[in-house]
């Protein structure tokens, strides 16, 4: 089998000889696509900083196509790769055409003059990243989205096989996140690039990477296939999340759920409840739900949300024990919502649930 | 837009051989061009006229066309260095520094009677001058603010300034007039032995900045980024240094401390360019703040004479307000 064109080894980082992460363990083929994901100041950058060489590492070594990094020239290192760093730029006078141009000084001469060929690079760099009409304009004076675009195209100008990008999708709107990503995975596949880079987005992580290296606040380290990694970090865990929570089949986070017992019992179902859930965590009312079927794209939002749901396995009939469940519940509570959920031949308990309430005398409404 | 760097490398061309031409005609004696040609020629020569042209006003005019491109290329180079618009060897007490030095050593030696060449002053100067930068980079590691940087260097500008002002009080000799001419700036009294000296130094060292144009290219998107592509940033930033020390400290061992060029200068070119590239910036630059010092001493010596002005007197004049007009533009295009 061939050798892996990135590779770490029993690398450790850190500053001044304080060992921060330890044993990173890296490999990655061409056309891979790695994220880093991990809380902020876990060290995640760090790693990024001694892959580029900016930093030594304190042990163990870094390998690009059989080499150890250290050892590469600097101007053979640049033709191999490239970076986005998260630093900003304050070039005087420089049009972005000429900060996209700067990627290509590992190849022009002496005194870094523009070969036809190097001019058909930087445009399609630019056409690649939608700023071919921001050519000549000013680089100071385009926001913030634009420049990070900028600067992509220079990086990617630069002809790497390895492109190191740290927070490229910082200061991008959603549109051009999801550009940003889809341009990635069609560069890594169809040039063969291997990509690392470090991702706030979560979800968008898990999505696009091949590979995944989970960054602890510990200084611990897992990595894997983002499947793999999932199921032996989990992302609340990762995060230290206590409040909130993180829904890693939607890679939707919900905020932190409401104290106490519940005041407000909704009955829901198909996404009808959702809405009610989020007003009532807005308001910071505690709420039950129910009766939900597990798969129930309601179910994980009230699961996120209140501690306090009655649930049906997925595909089966209602019965009888979940009903008198949710009517013990829904008794303690001073509100009933309908969310306005059909009911249907699975879900006709929860019409008996409403008349229930109607009995006992609680207010049943359709909005809170 | 194509042609607007030609024109204006143009511009400053026919500017620097106006200016280079009214300083060898125009003085307490006028010599029309004509008369300038034929003394050029080889007639002439031995007349008063000729004496006048070849003897001072052409070394001077000389003088001040290289000391002049030195200065701006050493302060294009500080801005550059620093990635701060108003960095120049005066605001950052370079020059300062050089002239306590040269001070010194003047003194020291018209004090035992002894003559100095022209290459130990520059030595004297450079020794200066890398003392000065020494503390400045110091306190560029420490602060990381730019204007605190700037009043840093402009304090060390004013004590160099003040312990040369003690040295030259002090000073018992007939030179005294002379020295206190010279650390107050001006291009009077240099011979063509000192325009050699000052030519090679000059040229070599634009030249070799001349041949960095790439790597400052790099450095224009920030230190991280040059390493990643390969420049060897310590080295990169040694070499910057060395040569916007010796480029000052030429400057200033001959002329004495000249202010404002080399921050205006750059700063016009560049406007005038609209560009900030290197390899169009630096020979600009040379040429600019060539025809800008030619100018200046134009101005020094005429205006008002028979009494002739210190240089840095007109550079400031012309040099300060564009500084201004820099930090106010500055300020705008960060929103206020």
């Amino acid at each position: 089998m061939e050798p892996s064109f990135f590779l770490t080894q029993g690398l450790t980082v850190g500053y001044r000889g304080v060992p921060l992460i330890q044993d990173v363990e890296i490999c990655l083929n061409r056309g891979e696509i790695l994220s880093l994901i991990g809380p902020n100041g876990a060290g995640k950058t760090t790693i990024l900083k001694h892959i580029i060489r900016q930093m030594e590492p304190i042990c163990g070594t870094v390998c690009l196509d059989g080499r150890d990094i250290g050892k590469i020239p600097g101007q053979d290192l640049a033709k191999q790769m490239s970076v986005l760093l998260t630093d900003r730029v304050r070039p005087e006078l420089m049009t972005c055409e000429d900060v996209v141009a700067a990627g290509r000084y590992p190849y022009t001469g002496k005194f870094g003059i523009l070969s036809p060929e190097d001019r058909q690079m930087v445009r399609e760099a630019m056409a690649l990243m939608s700023i071919t009409e921001l050519a000549a304009r000013n680089f100071l004076q385009t926001s913030d989205g634009q420049k990070q675009r900028v600067m992509l195209a220079r990086a990617i100008c630069q002809e790497p096989g390895l492109l190191i990008l740290d927070e490229p999708t910082a200061y991008l709107d959603i549109r051009y996140k999801i550009e940003l990503l889809d341009i990635l995975r069609k560069m890594a596949r169809e040039k063969q690039i291997a990509v690392i880079m470090s991702l706030h987005e979560i979800d968008l992580a898990m999505k696009i990477s091949d590979r995944i290296l989970c960054v602890k606040a510990d200084g611990g380290t897992v990595f894997g296939s983002p499947e793999e990694v999932s199921k032996i970090c989990p992302i609340g865990e990762l995060y230290g999340l206590e409040k909130g929570s993180y829904n890693a089949l939607y890679g939707s986070v919900e905020l932190a759920m409401p104290v106490g017992e519940p005041a407000v019992f909704v009955v829901g179902g198909g996404g009808f409840g959702i809405p009610f859930y989020r007003e009532l965590q807005k308001r910071q009312i505690p709420f039950a739900a129910g009766v939900l079927y597990e798969n129930d794209i309601d179910y994980p939002v009230a699961k996120g949300l209140s501690s306090h749901v009655i649930s049906a396995p997925a595909f089966s009939v209602m019965q009888r024990q979940q009903l008198d469940a949710a009517a013990d519940w829904m008794e303690r509570c001073s509100l009933v919502i309908d969310a306005g959920t059909p009911a249907r031949e699975l879900n006709a308990l929860n019409r008996e649930l409403l008349s229930l309430a109607r009995e006992k005398g609680i207010p049943v409404q359709d909005h809170l | 837009m194509k042609n607007r760097y030609p024109a204006a490398f143009l511009s400053l061309t026919i500017l620097l051989l106006m200016f280079l031409g009214l300083n060898v005609c125009i003085g307490s004696v006028n010599v029309p061009l004509r008369e300038v040609l034929e003394i050029l020629g080889g007639s002439g020569s031995g007349s008063t006229n000729g004496d006048i042209v070849l003897q001072m006003r052409l070394p001077r005019a000389i003088a001040a066309l290289l000391l002049g491109g030195g200065l701006s290329l050493s302060g294009y180079l500080l801005q550059t260095f620093f990635h701060n618009p108003i960095a120049g060897p005066f605001t950052l007490g370079i020059s300062s520094g050089a002239k306590l030095t040269v001070a010194m050593v003047m003194v020291f030696a018209l004090g035992r009677s002894l003559s100095i060449s022209s290459a130990a002053m520059i030595a004297a100067a450079f020794l200066g001058a890398m003392i000065s930068m020494g503390f400045v980079l110091l306190m560029s590691r420490l602060v990381d603010h730019m204007s605190i940087l700037i009043v840093s260097g402009v304090m060390i500008g004013y004590i160099c300034s003040a312990v040369t002002d003690l040295v030259v009080t002090f000073a018992d000799d007939a030179n005294i007039v002379n020295l206190h001419n010279w650390s107050k700036g001006s291009f009077s009294g240099i011979d063509w032995s000192d325009v050699t000296v000052m030519a090679i130094v000059i040229l070599v060292s634009s030249a070799c900045v001349f041949l960095m144009s790439k790597p400052i290219s790099a450095y224009q998107l920030g230190e991280q980024y040059a390493k990643s592509m390969g420049l060897n940033v310590k080295l990169f930033r040694g070499l910057l240094v060395v040569l916007s020390s010796v480029l000052s400290a030429c400057v200033t061992a001959f002329a004495g401390p000249i202010s404002f060029v080399g921050i205006a200068v750059p700063q016009l070119v560049k406007r005038l360019f609209g560009t900030a590239k290197p390899i169009l910036m630096i020979p600009a630059c040379f040429l600019g703040g060539a025809a800008f010092c030619l100018f200046c001493d134009l101005l020094a010596r005429t205006a008002f004479a028979p009494t002739e002005l210190s240089i840095s007197t007109v550079t400031a004049i012309f040099g300060a307000p564009v500084v201004i007009v820099i930090l106010l533009q500055k300020k705008m295009n960060q929103g206020g």
